[in-house]
């Protein structure tokens, strides 16, 4: 199995690693049974991103994954994040082997996950403006 | 300290030793004839072969004709099992018995043989990774045709009670296969006195190339050809001798079974101090027991770290290393020999195995010693499964059983 340069560089210097103490939303996806959790802060000014921040368990892609999504949406509005797609990931990472495709999702759930619970926060229902995070309680729905 | 390049993956793969080279070369330029030829430059090298093979038996209590060169383990295996299920299925014999941590060359040959009617027992191996030879006693049925279960286990290094296992099984005359790929050359083999009747060994797992192995058979077991075609190796396999492979094999197999107990103390001690500080670390353990063990394996595990992560960072320090966890082994599970000692899967998911051979320094243990550490508080310094371990979060309590205290 081989890695792209970019998967690699973003796995050796993850960005935006950490977390937000007062974050405006914080989205937890994945377990650990499959080896696999991401945990996406986000910090919202006037519906832009201004902040992100991420800790992941998981392999070199779910790392990478989750490091170039949160450089995705940083500074983005939240229209604009929520635009994310699991696919534009692997597409900024150059490609992804193909077991490792549901780390993309993982990234892009993460973030939508985080959103949910900006929304939440603001007493606003989600679920119509983010849609459904996908409850990951088998691995067989990711892979 | 600098970078180095440390090696430390010996149960994937060796190198193949200067001398092992030297011994092979002559017969790609310069004596490079058929076997099988009738003509003094075949027969040259058909005598180096059979001189070959006549080394080979001499170094495990066997008879040179009793040794048949094959392409590795995997081939070895497949054709101990498939043969033997083959013969002995057609006089109602339909039970194999074997554990449930075996290599994949020997589980998925079984479960290939469960799709054609055949009835496969699975032996729990202890929490430890050991079986014992009562359990084979108690599985031996009438119509069991073999008992296959390896000699040292490759991913946690275990040394099986094969002695014991052959006598059972030599008592109630069935048919005893072991691969012992992994133990050849680290552990002393008489494949007479241990009761052995079938054998797989792979060349490149001591310093010979890729691709040459053999199956060592009892005379008096008849094994139906698994490869058909020419006459080669007395008919039981056909395809032309690789016979620069089955020299370096020959010598290979010579320079590892020479003083093997001096070499495995001497391995041991440096395995212990690798094993007594990757282990010092908060919140992890040693998979396999310490009795019994290979003495160049060394099998921990790191909760909250994810295996294929720690491999990439180990190898950006310059350590070749393998991992049991599920993104290295390609499925969705981890290591089905970790979850065969009842680790939950979150604990095999950091699995590190480390395999050193007798070429690592004290200053290359010193390294893998200061550098393992760090890798894994960097990885735990991002991972949400670590938060939750420290902060008791999630359940993840029942994890603390199977690892060292974290604070």
């Amino acid at each position: 199995m081989i890695y792209s340069e970019k998967v690699m560089d973003h796995f050796a210097n993850p960005r935006n690693v950490g977390e937000i103490e007062d974050a405006d939303g914080v989205g937890e996806v994945g377990n650990a049974k499959c080896g696999d959790i991401m945990k996406m802060y986000i910090k919202v000014n006037d519906g832009v991103i201004t902040d992100v921040k991420f800790k992941t368990f998981g392999c070199g892609a779910a790392v990478a994954t989750s490091s170039i999504a949160t450089e995705m949406i940083k500074g983005k509005s939240i229209e604009e994040a929520l635009k994310l797609t699991n696919k534009a990931v692997m597409e900024a990472l150059d490609g992804l082997p193909p077991q490792k495709i549901h780390c993309s999702v993982l990234a892009e759930q993460a973030m939508k996950a985080a959103l949910s619970d900006y929304y939440r926060r603001q007493g606003v229902d989600p679920e119509p403006i983010v849609g459904k995070i996908h409850e990951c309680d088998d691995c067989e729905s990711c892979h | 300290m600098e970078k180095m390049h440390i090696y430390a993956d010996n149960a994937a793969t060796t190198c193949v030793t200067k001398n092992v080279l030297d011994k092979m070369l002559p017969f790609f330029t310069e004596f490079y004839g058929n076997p099988s030829s009738i003509y003094k430059f075949g027969r040259d090298t058909q005598a180096a072969v059979e001189n070959a093979r006549e080394e080979i038996a001499s170094c495990f209590g066997a008879l040179p004709k009793e040794i048949y060169f094959t392409a590795g383990g995997s081939e070895s295996d497949n054709w101990a099992i498939k043969s033997t299920a083959l013969r002995l299925g057609a006089k109602g014999k339909k039970h194999i018995i074997t554990t449930n941590f075996e290599h994949h060359a020997v589980l998925h040959t079984c479960a290939a043989l469960e799709k054609q009617g055949f009835e496969v027992t699975y032996l729990p191996v202890d929490e430890k990774g050991y079986v014992t030879a009562e359990q084979v006693r108690n599985a031996i049925r009438p119509d069991t045709a073999l008992v296959t279960i390896m000699y040292a286990n490759n991913e946690i290094g275990t040394v099986q009670p094969i002695t014991e296992i052959g006598e059972v099984c030599r008592e109630n005359k069935v048919l005893f296969h072991t691969d012992a790929v992994q133990a050849a050359g680290h552990v002393e083999i008489n494949v007479k006195e241990q009761n052995i009747d079938m054998m797989s060994v792979s060349g490149h797992k001591i310093h010979a190339p890729k691709g040459v192995g053999f199956l060592y058979v009892r005379t008096g077991v008849a094994l139906p050809p698994l490869i058909d075609g020419g006459a080669q190796e007395r008919g039981k396999r056909a395809g032309t001798e690789n016979v620069a492979g089955i020299i370096g094999l020959a010598e290979a197999v010579k320079a590892a079974t020479r003083d093997i107990p001096e070499k495995a103390k001497a391995l041991t001690e440096k395995r212990d101090r690798l094993i007594n500080g990757l282990t010092a670390i908060e919140g992890s353990r040693l998979n396999g027991g310490l009795e019994n063990r290979l003495p160049g394996n060394i099998n921990v595990s790191y909760l909250g770290v994810e295996g294929e992560s720690l491999l990439l960072m180990l190898d950006m320090k310059g350590i070749c290393a393998s991992s049991g966890s599920a993104c290295t082994s390609g499925s969705l599970d981890p290591s089905h020999v970790l979850l065969a000692l009842g680790l939950p899967h979150e604990v095999a998911h950091g699995s590190l195995r480390l395999s050193i051979s007798e070429e690592i320094t004290d200053e290359e243990v010193d390294y893998i010693l200061k550098t393992v550490p760090e890798i894994v508080e960097r990885i735990r310094s991002m991972s949400p499964l670590w938060e939750h371990i420290k902060k008791h979060e999630d359940s993840t309590d029942k994890l603390r059983k199977f690892v060292s205290e974290i604070k």
